[in-house]
């Protein structure tokens, strides 16, 4: 616990020592902003919820979660600092873990900064705040697994690029499974069960809840599974050395 | 403290490490020494728990280093190759985060990085970050990555690699001075530090022990030995023999 700890603070040091927190954070709120407000309509649509806001972060997540997670591990083995961390007397699953909860936290700040949204639609109207708080628990973990994936491919190579690009297409996989485009198309030749199977793999139809205000065990369950299993993954990829 | 037995690494169809067994006991310093590319790297890993061996045994103070590689890791204190640091971190921090990963805090952590600051020098970058440190300083961080936990079993590969003459000497006399209470294993292909520094060495060509003993036994002058052991071009003679 103590070294995940130790792991974790010195990634998170890195963030901000860097310019990649500062312009992350420019970015994502300039881009949360644009869609919410303009893209959006928040205004227009005369209700007081955010769902104007919500509906986006899948695909707002899908460029700028990869964008900070490709050098966690990418980084370790260009560096050759890999080499050094597995020769410290911790186990891979802390530095897994730390790391993986360093970018998470990183996330979950920039997420954090979006307070001024909440702020408006509660000064402009009654929202029911009890629907925001699950919309926001419903994109951290959001966040959360694609983070989790991009440990993986960021885990597999020493490129960081290479790990981006693999990410953002495992992660609009996870989307498109689930968006109604891709499985309206789908009904024409499939049976609606083999639909439900696979949309049941999207993060879509799993966020969908948190946007209504439902905690779902099982949206949960599938979160936290998804990033399980993607961490363990990654532990599998830091083998090849 | 290092009991190496028959070990074997291969990367595909190249054994890189082919059945090499020795040990090291505490007040040694053992000069590693061969061409590039013959397995001292290798070797090295595998001792740290970096690589898995494929065959073979490598155990540190009694621990193996496949089977508890946690205890055997608290022993050791190792220098990779390219003395890899993170650059984004400044020399303190850095030598802080080395201190916590083996578990020290508070007043403990303080002095043990003063104590690595005063060995290798750092006093006057303490504060500045890796990335703009002279290739010297940067090698002597990660030096001092290595001593921070006062470890029983030290593990240097080309620990002078890229220093200047006097900071070359400096780090010949303290790997001297460590050796008298430690185990110490370090890389080389500088002949004259065989002399300088090691108790015995242990010449490797293509992943194989050719030689081992004090400098006095191997014979002299050294690098003739070391010519006559080794093969000046390996690919060469693989290349002749199929």
């Amino acid at each position: 616990m103590r070294n995940t700890f130790v792991i974790a603070k010195r990634e998170l040091g890195s963030y901000f020592g860097s310019p990649v927190a500062y312009v992350f954070l420019v970015v994502f709120l300039l881009l949360t902003g644009f869609f919410t407000f303009t893209a959006g309509q928040f205004f227009e649509r005369g209700e007081a919820s955010l769902g104007a806001f919500f509906g986006w972060h899948p695909w707002l997540y899908l460029v700028l979660v990869p964008a900070a997670g490709m050098r966690l591990w990418a980084e370790e083995r260009r560096g050759g600092t890999l080499e050094l961390l597995m020769t410290m007397p911790i186990t891979p699953w802390q530095a897994i873990l730390g790391k993986f909860l360093a970018s998470w936290i990183f996330i979950a700040i920039a997420l954090g900064l979006t307070f001024p949204v909440v702020v408006t639609a509660n000064v402009l109207g009654n929202p029911d705040n009890g629907m925001i708080f699950a919309g926001y628990l419903g994109s951290l973990l959001l966040a959360g697994a694609y983070l989790a994936v991009t440990c993986l491919t960021s885990a597999m190579t020493r490129n960081q690029v290479v790990a981006f690009i693999l990410s953002v297409v495992a992660c609009l996989f996870l989307i498109l499974a689930g968006f109604s485009p891709v499985t309206d198309l789908l009904v024409r030749w499939a049976s609606p069960a083999f639909i439900d199977t696979v949309a049941a793999f999207s993060v879509v139809t799993h966020f969908d809840g948190f946007q209504k205000g439902v905690i779902d065990s099982r949206d949960l369950a599938y979160f936290l599974s998804l990033i399980g299993f993607s961490l363990f993954a990654t532990g599998m990829a830091l083998r090849n050395r | 403290m290092i009991k190496i037995e028959n070990l074997v690494k291969a990367f595909g169809a190249k054994r890189a490490v082919d059945g090499i067994s020795f040990n090291v006991e505490r007040g040694e310093v053992v000069g590693f020494l061969g061409p590039n590319g013959s397995g001292k790297s290798t070797t090295m890993r595998m001792i740290t728990g970096y690589y898995a061996p494929d065959g073979g045994k490598v155990s540190v103070g009694g621990h193996d280093v496949t089977e508890s590689p946690l205890e055997a890791k608290r022993l050791i204190g190792y220098l990779p190759e390219n003395a890899a640091a993170y650059t984004d971190m400044t020399v303190r921090g850095f030598l802080e985060f080395a201190a916590e990963l083996r578990g020290l805090s508070g007043n403990a952590k303080r002095k043990a990085v003063a104590r690595a600051v005063e060995l290798c020098f750092l006093a006057s970058v303490l504060h500045q970050s890796i990335d703009t440190l002279s290739k010297g300083f940067k090698h002597r961080t990660c030096l001092a990555q290595a001593l921070i936990h006062d470890p029983e079993v030290l593990i240097l590969d080309e620990p002078t690699d890229g220093l200047d003459p006097n900071q070359k000497h400096e780090v010949r006399n303290l790997i001297k001075e460590l050796g008298r209470t430690k185990a110490v294993v370090f890389s080389t292909h500088i002949l004259e530090e065989v002399d300088a520094a090691c108790t015995r060495a242990i010449i490797i060509d293509r992943g194989r022990i050719v030689a081992q003993g004090t400098p006095d036994e191997l014979g002299r002058p050294l690098d003739e030995v070391f010519r006559r052991l080794t093969l000046p071009d390996t690919v060469t003679r693989d290349t002749v023999k199929t």
